[in-house]
């Protein structure tokens, strides 16, 4: 059976999740070594080690996302994210930057390594490199990729690959987020926040939800209409006519629709991968324990080449929509 | 449906004492929702139910709530606002919808200090609680069996969320 990977920004997610049947659960730190480094989320060291036992004897498994981007003179506190995960007892730890990998692989010979998605590895001359440099055993392929791409991929290399199926998506080459960087001074890469909470209003002006992030107006939207996250990438700007067109106002870069590739699972599969993410440390364990549920059943439908459900997290998604991604290219 | 009910028998400082009460053992038996918090455990949540008479503001790290009359102005002042219906915050409290989700809807509503309020949520949310229990707690033996008949009949009739389903 394909290995479903389910997040918990946590410790009552994480239960949440093994109780609904994850293979595997993966979590940070609460500080800026992972990417969802966002207000009360996340997890204390004694709760990590308490996830980790909780996990195990469920016969689940814990990864740990050190995710982010060491800054120069801030080493540490990243180096000690891994040694303590690795005490904790996780099954592997999810890294992004070079440095980073070298030091767990150099201090840490015995832990398990994982590449994140951060990394945004999508060929296989950079998935060799750091499976060869480093040993890394599993790499998280970035949401650009079609199933063919990632079959003939998953030809190329000796490690396994776990892709996303379900929850937002990031246009940018994952994470590497100019545009939210320029609207707060802060990196999703480095603090692990995309439009951090901090920078971001909502307000009701003459009737209509506004969001801003950065004072930038994002979205307004008519009360009751669906909303979705404060984030520049899916916000609904106006472009000034040119000589071709006029005026014209709408989801520039991206509409604000979630991940759902419940349907291409069973040729997921069948391009070699190993296992299948669901996005998502920041929503709450109703969430975790749904689509957990959901995609559980899934999977174990998948072995048994049975049809895939569909259609039965529609509420949950950003935008309320869900799209197949980069994974048909059906994608604007 | 609840607008149109006559006004609560009790006072808005009568109540504000009781989800005091039940405010200071939810913080005494969950100490980890304070540490969640952090500094924002100091801001003051304005809790706008808006199928409610009455409009509540939280304070943690005080351990207070105090009720308001909706007719009554101005505002108390408050960081963070919370609003929606009941429904909708008794789901989310119990682990039955996300919150998130119900912000995607339109169900949910915040302005004011975002930080504070997804902080209070994700507090919320990893404590676990059971209105059901908490308020069984309070009351004494025959009580408590009596209380927890209720609220189970309640939830039956009214369709509201009224103890953990996650």
């Amino acid at each position: 059976m394909m290995e479903l990977v389910c997040p918990a920004g946590t410790p009552a997610a994480l239960r949440a999740a093994v109780d609904a049947g994850a293979h595997t659960v993966y979590c940070g730190f609460a500080d800026e070594t992972n990417a969802r480094n966002f207000p009360g989320l996340n997890f204390s060291r004694p709760e990590m080690a308490e996830g980790v036992a909780y996990a195990k004897a469920r016969g689940a498994r814990v990864l740990v996302a050190i995710n982010t981007f060491p800054r120069a003179g801030e080493q540490a506190l990243w180096h000690r994210a891994v040694a303590d995960a690795h005490g904790a007892g996780a099954h592997a730890v999810i890294l992004a930057d070079p440095g980073l990998i070298a030091h767990a692989a150099d201090t840490h010979p015995d832990l398990r390594l994982h590449l994140s998605v951060q990394a945004a590895a999508a060929n296989p001359d950079a998935i060799n490199f750091y499976a060869e440099s480093f040993g890394i055993r599993r790499v998280v392929l970035p949401r650009v990729l079609t199933v063919e791409e990632i079959t003939a991929i998953n030809r190329e290399i000796d490690i396994e690959t776990e892709v996303f199926v379900f929850g937002g998506l990031c246009v940018m080459a994952e994470g590497r987020c100019s545009l939210s960087s320029w609207a707060t001074g802060l990196s999703p890469n480095m603090n692990g926040v995309c439009s951090p909470a901090s920078h971001v209003v909502y307000d009701e002006v003459a009737g209509q939800n506004e969001a801003r992030l950065g004072g930038l107006l994002i979205h307004r939207t008519p009360k009751g209409a669906p909303v979705p996250y404060p984030t520049l990438c899916k916000g609904c700007f106006t472009a000034p006519a040119t000589d071709t067109g006029p005026a014209q106002t709408g989801h520039i870069f991206e509409d604000p629709v979630s991940l759902d590739a419940t349907e291409l699972i069973p040729r997921l599969q069948r391009a070699g991968v190993t296992a299948l993410k669901i996005e998502g440390r920041q929503r709450s364990r109703a969430y975790v324990a749904q689509v957990v549920r959901a995609f559980r059943a899934a999977v174990e439908a998948a072995e048994a080449g049975a049809p895939m459900p569909a259609g039965l997290l529609a509420k949950l998604t950003e935008g309320q929509s869900a799209t197949t991604g980069a994974y048909a290219k059906t994608w604007r | 449906m609840l607008r149109r009910l006559p006004a609560p028998p009790l006072s808005p400082a009568l109540a504000g004492r009781a989800l005091s009460a039940l405010l200071r053992r939810i913080a005494r038996r969950n100490p980890a929702i304070l540490s969640r918090l952090g500094p924002h455990g100091a801001a003051r949540f304005l809790i706008d139910v808006t199928d409610a008479p009455l409009l509540l503001l939280m304070e943690p790290q005080a351990q207070r709530m105090t009720a308001h009359r909706r007719s009554a102005a101005p505002v108390p002042g408050h960081d963070a606002a919370i609003r929606g219906r009941l429904a909708a915050f008794l789901a989310m409290l119990h682990g039955s919808e996300d919150g998130d989700a119900l912000f995607f809807s339109g169900e949910l509503a915040i302005a004011g200090d975002t930080s504070a309020v997804l902080a209070l949520r994700n507090a919320l949310d990893d404590a676990e609680l059971d209105l059901t229990a908490e308020l069984e707690a309070l009351a004494r033996p025959p009580l408590d069996v009596w209380l927890r008949r209720m609220m189970a009949a309640a939830a039956r009739r009214s369709g509201y969320v009224l103890s953990r389903e996650v």
